[in-house]
């Protein structure tokens, strides 16, 4: 995908995989992968706005948590845990599907070989 | 979605918006102009600007429908094109502009302004976009005036492109009184179906005991306020009176429709006295009179029970509808919990919308 430091912490950046867009985010300094359709109708998941929850406790009670965690469909807000996909309304079953994301240590420089010219031929040497 | 719906699909429920009420001034006369610049506008909802509800998204819009190019969404025809036209396999779209127009205190200027966002519709959409279709804004509390105004549109060169006259559900009073009848004989008079939208600022509560305190109450609660539109239009006889009369309910679910039928026919079976210019009974009038844009579409468990109601309400009274560019918009591939059978799915995506707005099978080249 391209150097961490390009996704900044509260940032992300929508990719195209293998003909499938996927959202990449940078939660904290970790990193996570959702597929940018929402479950629900189909809608760009990965552009919504992260925001945290409001987590209700007795009737007029609540705490607002996960600040930052909590992806809202553009469409029609379903709430989604960027760090499982799984949503808020119904996470045993409705659920986006998430990409392990691996960070490499880099700098990643693929192996190079040495190409010659030998008449017309081009030669490599391996 | 050429596989959803060979013909092509028919969207009953497209919002268009002016990009600033600047792009009205050229369409309204020296003299409405001027009473805006110096005294504004007034509204039942005492707000000078804005919602009496916040609407969730700004704009109540999808977050991805604001045009790169700027503007609010629904101000760009070209982004209107690219986000929905172009991709959905749209062959028609009825805008339904939601304007303030009609929410006037002031009717003689609620009525400039409905003329002014008629021909801006006719100039600056449905003469550059031959998918496009328009109803027709109207100052509905006042019913001469907004019957003035059909009369109008009518005679004008872009008639055409005008199928229906559109009343929002949140009416100052009950939409089968009087005051509203000659916009009842206008639609009759030039076959035009009459189409009651979402929302609307009447001054009252949404609910029969007070104002509520959540957006979420406010929206289920238009559901209620269909109900009672339609109660009040059949029991005031309307369709007795305007029997060429259509009525497109525009966004106020579905499920509820058959359950108020049933409880109607009943207690008419026992007070039917009260209400004698009824020669049949309530169910058959919304039977005959009544269709249903599917859009925000009731998803309930079991997916056949939708289908269930569906076939309760008439596979010939559904007409499919995204809301495009609205935050509750309905996508035509995933909106359903459960795709239409082959046969009820033509007629919703297009059959049925093609017969009510009189349209051709395909928009003319």
């Amino acid at each position: 995908m391209g150097p961490a430091a390009e996704i900044p912490a509260g940032g992300r950046r929508i990719v195209t995989v293998g003909g499938r867009s996927i959202g990449v985010f940078n939660v904290g300094g970790e990193f996570f992968a959702l597929r940018n359709a929402c479950p629900h109708q189909g809608g760009p998941l990965c552009q919504g706005v992260l925001s945290g929850f409001a987590l209700p406790g007795q009737p007029g009670e609540y705490r607002y948590v996960r600040r930052g965690e909590i992806l809202r469909c553009p469409w029609h807000g379903w709430e989604f845990d960027v760090r499982t996909g799984r949503s808020c309304i119904d996470p045993a079953t409705t659920r986006v599907r998430t990409y392990p994301v691996e960070l490499i240590p880099g700098p990643y420089i693929a192996e190079t070989y040495e190409v010659t010219m030998e008449g017309d031929q081009v030669v490599i040497e391996v | 979605m050429a596989t959803l719906i060979a013909t092509g699909l028919v969207d009953c429920d497209v919002h268009n918006h002016p990009a600033s009420d600047a792009r009205l001034r050229p369409y309204l006369p020296e003299r409405w102009r001027r009473h805006l610049e110096r005294f504004g506008a007034r509204t039942r909802h005492g707000l000078a600007q804005g919602f009496p509800y916040p609407k969730a998204t700004p704009g109540a819009a999808r977050v991805d429908a604001w045009p790169p190019g700027g503007g609010p969404p629904g101000s760009s025809l070209s982004f209107l094109r690219e986000q929905l036209l172009d991709p959905l396999g749209v062959s028609f779209a009825v805008l339904n502009c939601l304007h303030a127009g009609s929410s006037q205190l002031d009717p003689e200027l609620g009525a400039a302004v409905c003329r002014a966002v008629n021909d801006w519709q006719a100039a600056e959409w449905l003469e550059l976009e031959p998918r496009l279709r328009a109803s027709i804004v109207l100052p509905y509390d006042d019913g001469p005036l907004s019957a003035a105004e059909i009369d109008r549109v009518r005679g004008t060169a872009g008639a055409a492109g005008f199928v229906q006259a559109l009343m929002l559900v949140r009416t100052v009073e009950p939409a089968g009184r009087r005051r509203y009848w000659p916009i009842y004989e206008a639609c009759e008079r030039h076959g035009l179906p009459l189409g009651i939208h979402f929302g609307g600022y009447g001054g009252h509560p949404i609910s029969s005991s007070g104002w509520p305190s959540f957006y979420l109450e406010d929206h289920t609660g238009m559901a209620m306020a269909f109900q009672a539109q339609l109660v009040s239009l059949v029991l005031e006889g309307v369709f007795e009176r305007f029997p060429g009369l259509r009525v497109v309910c525009i966004e106020g679910g579905v499920a509820w429709l058959p359950a108020l039928a049933w409880r109607l026919d009943r207690l008419y079976d026992e007070l039917r006295d009260e209400v004698p210019e009824l020669l049949r009974r309530p169910s058959e009038y919304l039977r005959e009179h009544v269709w249903m844009t599917t859009q925000p579409v009731d998803e309930p468990e079991r997916p056949e029970h939708l289908l269930q109601v569906f076939e309760r309400i008439g596979r010939d009274r559904l007409l499919f509808a995204t809301d495009y560019p609205h935050w509750d918009y309905d996508d035509p591939v995933r909106a359903f919990p459960t795709p239409l059978p082959a046969g009820l799915r033509e007629r919703v995506y297009a059959g049925n919308a093609l017969a009510l707005y009189g349209l051709p099978e395909r928009p003319a080249p």
